[in-house]
């Protein structure tokens, strides 16, 4: 049994990368394996947790529900493009760290970039919105009371809002 | 100390990310063969015969194993089970819960290993699942025939209950509690990369890096099932995506992925799928308990019964033992003269079962509150005030309960009367009253919990090594093991307070056995306790370490110095040296252990206000409002964090998650798309008061705060629930309160069965 393999061609965070893949090759696996970049993070295999969240042509995307050839040709932004280091965070990634919004960190960088994502829609949530906006992506720590207040806080809003 | 500092680990975290163990590059590990497990699908049935042919011919396949290739004597996985109750390797001859492994895939490329898989072919013969626990108490049935017993551990079952106990009562209430199973996923699931040639390249030795919340106990565990020395095992704990209690010490998988390296002389790794992990991880609580409780008409409690039946899962784990805890803690904060607790832990063919936050504590919580909750229906008394009469006074510390535990200290009516004070009690009342008037479809639910628990009580002492550099830099090593605490900032601070040495030098270094060879981890809300106290008392061994050279050198008595800002300084004077120079000519470090001796008993109280539709039975939780004492606080965005996750994993106890098995022993619960696993639009933003009752037992007054939340909320949310629905009859509904148990017990109620 031999499985044919596709050339793809995807932008990640401004790079152009290039492999030849099984058709069959999810986008996580991707973006982990084939480029090596693991923030992005696998935490569920039913498009539950939202912890391999990455950004496809600006918009949230589950990555482990889209295979690489999905994503052929176009930009994936992954949580290392977010910031250009780590003294220099993203405002959203900056607003985590401030309020508190991560412990282990594993649901990190899929919250982040559903939060910036969700921003970018709409950018001044209320407090329901922000909760029902991230209602994709699951955290265990935190009990989402400080991922929360941060995307308030990044927003420029307030809890209760 | 005491002060709002944002994480040091962060940066890094929100730049580049963790490095969890599925994320290792790492040249030990080029080339590494990628492990798939065959696992049972039946609950409990004879393995009659396993083909791997099919397997072996797969593309990229290795290796494939079954249990007859593995030369480890099966493992015992509980101090206190019997001797029969061991677990093989892979199944051999009997699996006992879905999920099982029964034979071992090792492929050159991930994705070939659930194709090879898919193609070993095991015939199985069905036997009876035991699920229901009086079922597998009756031992009509038994798991481990040579065992003789389902019965994995027993606690107070030689002493005969006492027929006295509630003589003298004018009430007594009796009831029957199920404390449901869950699960505690960490969003990172299991995790394992082992190198081991004995003969070749490298030290000879096993390295592993696994996932787990104690990097020593887990080397001592391995070696001990590999049948090697501990010095013979170098384990590493990358960053860890949570754990909650189920990654305490090492899993058997860790050792075989060990093994497998050995057998095939190559690396191997091993990552787990959460539907994987969903029946593989340990699980937690799983009790069916008896509550009595009795007392006078004026709200005097005198005696109090709590019997436990626990699940162990099918291979006895520490889940066996945390019953021991639910029967110290059974009396919760109240002074009652009379107590009795036993408990019995019984194998059943599911997934084994271990700590999940609280472990044993949460479960005597919830009991005893809501005992105290049909307690003051029954005599008609406000549950605030019958609580408040029962209650350990302040001044009665230490205080020795009942059942054997002596609390150290505690403010547990000014807890309440805080939170009830914060939350307008009075004027929830009012307003709950005049829904009931009205009948409304949404009614009003207002819930109780007064807890206290016990923390630092698996291991007392901890180590911790501090040493300052000649470039100014500080090392600090610790035997806790944070995934996710923070321990890299809380630690650094409390070398701070010493050193006076910016914490962004300071380096926290944990879960590397060649590192740090003893510690006993981060479980059971002891971390701050035992090690943070031990970084805190080897720094200020370090500071008279550095007084006692400066001396020489500044030609001063020792006690003329003072530290500040990482200078050893004469007082007065402008004479001084760094201690980054004091290292300079020897090395300025110090090993130093510390000792608690007792554990500690946070406190606090919660006050949850639901809503729920009568018509649907579905419950809200509307607010929910905290005090969790935990004496000093050393960092207060840190043990907030703490509070808020242990807060959501209560409420979800109470509401949502539910670890489901049918009669056959399949799991209902298997993925994240059937487990309620609580999302952010399922909870509302928590109020937490402060107070801080410190304790005598170490020198910063710290108790633990991990599980507190946990085991406020959980009670205090289904009492509220209970609470709605009590003008309708209804005296209890098990968690999770779902709308069909809500539904189901009003629907009871109307026909008289409260």
């Amino acid at each position: 049994m031999t499985i044919d393999t596709v050339k793809i061609t995807i932008g990640v965070n401004g790079e152009s990368t290039s492999a030849d893949v099984e058709p069959r090759l999810l986008l996580a696996h991707y973006l982990r394996d084939v480029v090596g970049l693991k923030a992005t993070n696998i935490g569920c295999d039913t498009t539950s947790c939202g912890a391999c969240t990455v950004l496809v042509d600006g918009e949230a995307v589950k990555s482990c529900t889209v295979l690489a050839v999905q994503a052929d040709q176009q930009s994936v932004t992954t949580m290392e493009g977010l910031s250009p280091d780590a003294e220099h965070l993203h405002p959203v990634a900056a607003a985590f760290r401030a309020e508190h919004g991560l412990q282990c960190g594993f649901c990190t960088p899929g919250m982040v970039l559903a939060a910036v994502s969700l921003l970018t829609e709409n950018p001044a949530p209320t407090e329901r919105e922000v909760r029902e906006g991230l209602e994709g992506n699951l955290c265990r720590c935190t009990g989402y009371h400080n991922i929360v207040r941060a995307v308030l806080a990044a927003a420029g809003r307030e809890a209760g809002m | 100390m005491g002060t709002r500092v944002v994480r040091t680990e962060d940066p890094l975290f929100l730049s580049r990310g963790a490095t969890y163990t599925d994320d290792l590059i790492d040249e030990r590990l080029a080339g590494a063969l990628h492990l798939t497990l065959v696992r049972s699908p039946l609950a409990h049935a004879r393995i009659t015969a396993v083909d791997v042919t099919g397997a072996r011919a797969a593309p990229g396949v290795a290796d494939v194993v079954t249990g007859v290739d593995i030369d480890l004597a099966p493992a015992k996985l509980s101090a206190v089970a019997p001797d029969g109750m061991v677990r093989p390797w892979l199944a051999t001859d009997t699996v006992r819960f879905v999920g099982e492994p029964v034979a071992a895939v090792l492929t050159e490329e991930p994705y070939q290993g659930q194709d090879a898989a898919d193609l070993v072919e095991v015939d199985y013969e069905p036997l009876p699942a035991v699920i229901d626990l009086r079922a597998a108490a009756s031992d009509e049935v038994l798991l481990f025939p040579e065992a003789g017993t389902n019965t994995a551990a027993g606690f107070g079952l030689d002493t005969e209950p006492d027929e006295h106990l509630f003589d003298g009562c004018e009430v007594v209430v009796t009831r029957e509690i199920v404390n449901q199973r869950l699960a505690a996923v960490p969003l990172e699931t299991r995790a394992a990369a082992a190198v081991w040639r004995p003969d070749g390249d490298g030290d000879g030795r096993l390295t592993l890096w696994c996932s787990t919340q104690n990097a020593q106990s887990a080397r001592t565990e391995v070696a001990g099932w590999l049948g090697i020395d501990a010095a013979q095992v170098h384990l590493i704990t990358p960053d860890v995506g949570g754990g909650f209690g189920a990654k305490i010490g090492a899993d058997p998988e860790f050792a075989l992925v060990g093994w497998l390296a050995r057998r095939t002389g190559r690396p191997v790794r091993w990552s787990e799928t959460r539907s994987e992990s969903m029946t593989g991880m340990l699980q937690g609580r799983g009790q069916r308990q008896t509550v009595t409780i009795g007392g006078t008409r004026d709200g005097d409690v005198l005696a109090y019964r709590l019997d436990v039946l626990a699940d162990a899962g099918a291979y006895p784990r520490l889940g066996a033992t945390l019953p021991y805890f639910t029967c110290l803690m059974a009396p919760g904060v109240y002074a009652i003269g009379k107590v009795e607790s036993r408990a019995r832990s019984v194998v059943t063919t599911t997934t084994s079962t271990g700590a999940y936050r609280g472990a044993g504590r949460p479960e005597a919580t919830a009991a005893i509150e809501r005992a105290m909750d049909l307690f003051a229906a029954e005599i008609g008394k406000d549950p605030a005030e019958v609580r408040r009469r029962n209650m350990v006074a302040p001044d009665a510390f230490p205080y020795t309960t009942a059942s054997g535990a002596t609390y150290d200290s505690g403010r547990y009516a000014t807890a309440l009367d805080t939170v009830l004070e914060a939350a307008g009690y009075a004027d929830l009342r009012v307003e709950q009253a005049a829904r009931r008037e009205r009948g409304d479809a949404v009614q009003l639910g207002i819930g109780l919990c007064a807890y206290v628990e016990i923390t630092g009580g698996g291991a007392f002492s901890e180590d911790a090594s501090v040493e300052v550099h000649p470039d100014g830099t500080v090392t600090v090593l610790t035997g806790t093991s944070p995934h996710g605490q923070g321990h890299a900032t809380a630690w650094a601070m409390l070398a701070a307070e010493h050193l006076g040495i910016d914490i962004e030098k300071i380096t926290v270094k944990h879960g590397d056995t060649d590192l740090v060879p003893r510690g006993s981890g981060t479980m059971g809300s002891r971390s701050l306790q035992t090690g943070g106290v031990a970084v805190y008392q080897a720094a200020g061994e370090l500071v008279e370490l550095a007084k006692q050279r400066a001396a020489q050198r500044l030609e001063a008595d020792p006690a003329d110095l003072v530290v500040s800002a990482g200078t050893v300084a004469v007082q007065g004077t402008g004479a001084g040296v760094s201690l980054a120079e004091l290292a300079v000519s020897e090395r300025l470090r110090v090993d130093t252990v510390f000792d608690a001796g007792k554990p500690s008993f946070p406190f606090g109280a919660h006050v949850a206000v639901v809503e729920v539709d009568v018509e649907s039975g579905k419950a809200v939780l509307d607010r929910i409002v905290t005090v969790d004492d935990a004496g000093t606080v050393l960092n207060p965005l840190l043990a907030q964090g703490q509070r808020h996750g242990g807060i959501a994993q209560g409420v979800s106890q109470a509401l949502l998650e539910e670890v489901v098995y049918d009669a056959d022993g399949n799991p209902l619960t298997a993925t994240l798309a059937d487990y309620a696993f609580p999302s952010a639009a399922e909870l509302p933003s928590f109020t937490l008061l402060d107070m801080a009752t410190p304790t005598p037992y170490n020198p910063l007054g710290a108790k633990g705060i991990g599980e507190a939340g946990t085991i406020g909320a959980a009670p205090a949310v289904q009492n509220a629930v209970v609470d709605a629905v009590s003008q309708l009859g209804v005296r209890h509904i098990d968690m999770p309160t779902s709308p069909v148990r809500v539904w189901e017990a009003i629907q009871a109620a109307s026909k008289g069965n409260p």
